[in-house]
């Protein structure tokens, strides 16, 4: 019998943005819920054409103005676990949230994972993420066995470390921009409880903090420190530095359950409409920064806490991007290496002061190697703020791109809404050698974003 | 343990449906006409749910083969104690409207070959003397309206149909269902106007579910539609037929 996709229900125009809400645009997004939909939709799509999971990338990376959109979030089946080797192959649409959902019962966990769970595994080898243990298990790339690529035809290609291995490289940490990841095969990794042992310290500058990364990494799976951007000069840097492992099956039956790896479900809660331009000012958000040290300032030694709690905290305020107001917000993410690093944190942290906008949360982090060849991460520190759009946004984040250049870093494309072409192309020098991946896995290339646009970093596309 | 069959299961309610079943160790069969695709849905579930799953094939038209099916899936699950009946299909109403074979088609798909398959599911579950029915059924069958009374009329049909049959299959302890859906957010439904009232298919399925638990006998998923149609039926002839909807 043919497969049917004479169902296969057109395209409305429709408006989207990603998870900053900025930009905003509209594409003809198509929602397949069959292989052969998807096959079918990708034909009929209007070109340029890019693949969509939840839209949690902050900027422009999952638009196409012009375009078209895949929304890929109904392919989401899981086709196979194998227990033995932690083994789970499913559709690109199965979300983090589901993974969890499925697996922490029954002693699993992936084996890198964002700070939310609403992202799909598409989304996710799409831009090879980070987590908190990027420093001992790298991205999520390393613990990709293989995965089924469709390319500007239809057809399917199997990539994998020994199999169309360039493009294996190119997709982890391309954006969309070699075809749609259909499906996957990731690793997981075991726990013994939906539990972590956790340790927070407050720590007086920059100095301390990169001090205690070095010695603590080797001890935690899991690290990452809040900055205080609202600390005065002496005390740049001025952190919330946590870490944690996955807590032991005998201690939580020592200490809370005889039932280790299960949680009870939490309702998200949910912001009914924007905040109010004024809620988020620089007056509230130094306030709120200040407050949050002052309330960690002892730290604590050798707690638990649930899964939900340190991955996801803020996945509890269902839609909290509303809370940045209207204009939306947007978040500056960038790594600089670990040779000159701390001189350029602070270079970063100076100009964020100079400029009198206010950053309503900052994290620091230290990385591991690099995965893809479009991969963000590269040894160094991370610096993330957050940014309600503002006037004079745009300024800051060119100073700070400058900043991050002029230090070998470079800024991740997942967050990324301001950047310019010229100072991209500088930062990731492996762009040459991906655009001729790029260009034989997609000859007509029509597979592309408002973001790849905007960076130039697939010439070309979508100009016809 | 529940046997169940499910009928046009590579609908996003069934799938979604299923999963509710599979969860509490039911083990299922799913019947589609898109084999590959309920091969698919059939892995999700074993692997979600750790649940027995097969799969095979169904056309809803191919009258003839119905009883077949049903020997097939008791076969592979060892017995039977329920089918939910999934398929349907929305079709394109002006074409309908206008044309006569078209109409037909619509209503062969979405109630004669309920018709036909539910008599052989009835024959099977009186036998047995127990065992249950799920119909999905929808609004749009409450009354006709100008928008998509082909389609209406095949699943208000439908509605009548399990109305009788849980009648007839009372005194045999057969339980049957009828579900009366408002607007779900699933491919039939894509792309025609974004409504604030569509639900996700995994709410739609929780209504389901719960509704089937506590035996239920006409539901209306979700419930607030039992008294807006209440209200849209008494709405006179005279001024409905003007509705523009
Ligand atoms: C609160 C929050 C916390 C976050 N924390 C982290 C973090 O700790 N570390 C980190 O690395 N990132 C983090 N992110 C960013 C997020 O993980 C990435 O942006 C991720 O790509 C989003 O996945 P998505 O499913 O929402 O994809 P979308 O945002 O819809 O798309 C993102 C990109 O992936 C591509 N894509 C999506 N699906 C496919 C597919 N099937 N095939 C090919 N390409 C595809 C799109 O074309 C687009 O370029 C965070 C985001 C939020 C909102
Ligand atoms: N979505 C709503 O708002 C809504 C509202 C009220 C009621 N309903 C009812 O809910 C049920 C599920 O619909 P849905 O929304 O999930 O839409 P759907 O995804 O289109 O599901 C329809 C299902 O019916 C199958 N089908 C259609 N014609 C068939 C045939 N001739 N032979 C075999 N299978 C056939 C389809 O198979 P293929 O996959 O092969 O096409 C599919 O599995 C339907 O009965 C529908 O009428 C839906």
């Amino acid at each position: 019998m043919p497969p049917s996709n004479a169902g296969l229900p057109g395209a409305p125009r429709l408006p989207v943005a990603g998870w900053g809400r900025y930009p905003r645009g509209t594409a003809e997004v198509w929602r397949p819920e069959k292989l052969s939909e998807l096959r079918a939709a990708l034909a009929a799509a209007a070109k340029p054409v890019l693949a969509r999971g939840l839209g949690r990338a902050y900027g422009d990376a999952a638009l196409n103005d012009g375009g078209s959109l895949l929304d890929l979030t109904r392919l989401n089946r899981m086709l196979a676990f194998d227990p033995q080797s932690a083994s789970l192959r499913c559709e690109a649409g199965v979300t983090f949230a589901e993974v969890l959902e499925t697996f922490v019962p029954r002693g699993f966990f992936p084996p890198v994972t964002p700070g939310t769970k609403f992202v799909t595994l598409g989304g996710a080898l799409a831009a090879d993420i980070h987590g908190k243990n990027h420093h001992r298990d790298s991205s999520i790339s390393k613990h990709v066995v293989g995965f089924d690529l469709m390319g500007p035809e239809g057809e399917i290609k199997r990539c994998s470390r020994e199999e169309n291995s360039d493009l294996f490289w190119a997709t982890l940490g391309g954006m969309g921009l070699t075809g749609v990841i259909v499906e996957l095969e990731l690793k997981l990794k075991h726990i013994e409880s939906a539990y972590l042992e956790y340790e927070s310290l407050a720590l007086p500058d920059i100095d301390r903090v990169l001090e205690i990364f070095a010695d603590y990494d080797r001890r935690y799976e899991y690290s990452v420190a809040w900055v205080d951007c609202a600390a005065g000069t002496k005390k740049l840097g001025r952190s919330i530095a946590m870490f944690a492992n996955f807590a032991s099956a005998d201690r939580l039956r020592r200490q809370i359950t005889d039932r280790p790896l299960i949680l009870e479900a939490r309702r998200p809660l949910k912001i009914p409409f924007d905040l109010p331009q004024f809620a988020l000012n620089p007056r509230t958000i130094r306030a709120f920064n200040a407050l949050y040290y002052f309330l960690h300032r002892r730290g604590t030694r050798d707690s638990l806490v649930d899964l939900e709690r340190f991955f996801y905290p803020l996945d509890r305020l269902g839609n909290w991007n509303r809370l940045y107001g209207r204009r939306g917000f947007a978040q500056y993410q960038c790594v600089v290496p670990l040779a000159e690093g701390r001189a350029g944190l602070i270079e970063l942290l100076e100009e964020l002061k100079r400029s009198g906008i206010a950053s309503g949360l900052a994290v620091l982090k230290q990385f591991g190697p690099q995965q893809g060849m479009l991969s963000f991460p590269i040894p160094g520190y991370t610096l993330a703020m957050d940014f309600a759009v503002q006037d004079g946004l745009g300024e800051l984040m060119e100073r700070f791109d400058r900043v991050v250049l002029k230090y070998g870093g470079r800024v991740y494309f997942a967050k990324d809404a301001f950047a310019r072409a010229e100072t991209v192309c500088q930062m990731y020098p492996n762009l040459e050698q991906w655009r001729a991946i790029k260009l034989s896995a997609d000859p007509r290339r029509i597979f592309s974003s408002r973001l790849s646009r905007r960076l130039a970093i697939d010439p070309g596309a979508g100009e016809r | 343990m529940n046997r169940v069959l499910f009928l046009g299961a590579t609908s996003s309610i069934a799938r979604a449906l299923a999963f509710c079943f599979a969860r509490d160790g039911a083990r299922l069969y799913l019947a589609a006409r898109d084999v590959g695709e309920a091969a698919r849905i059939a892995a999700d579930l074993s692997v979600r749910a750790g649940a027995y799953v097969c799969s095979g094939a169904f056309e809803a038209t191919d009258y003839e083969r119905h009883a077949e099916l049903i020997g097939r899936a008791a076969a592979e699950l060892g017995g039977l104690d329920g089918v939910a009946l999934c398929f349907g299909t929305l079709g394109d109403h002006s074409h309908a409207a206008r044309d006569a074979d078209c109409a037909r088609g619509l209503v062969a798909e979405n109630f004669t070959a309920a018709v036909s398959f539910l008599t052989e599911a009835a024959n099977y579950m009186a036998a047995q003397r127990s065992g249950f029915i799920i119909v999905l059924g929808s609004v749009a069958g409450d009354r006709g309206r100008a928008g998509n009374y082909v389609y209406g009329c095949a699943k208000g049909a439908l509605a009548l149909f399990a109305q009788g049959l849980r009648a007839h299959l009372a005194r045999s302890g057969v339980y049957v269902l009828t579900v009366k859906l408002g607007l779900v957010d699933t491919r039939m439904t894509y792309g025609r106007g974004r409504s604030l009232l569509a639900m996700s298919p995994p709410t739609a399925a929780r209504g389901i579910y719960a509704a089937w638990r506590r035996r239920a006998q006409v539901a209306y998923v979700p419930a607030f539609w039992r008294p807006v149609m209440a209200a849209v039926r008494i709405i006179p002839e005279r001024i409905f037929k003007y509705a523009r909807f």
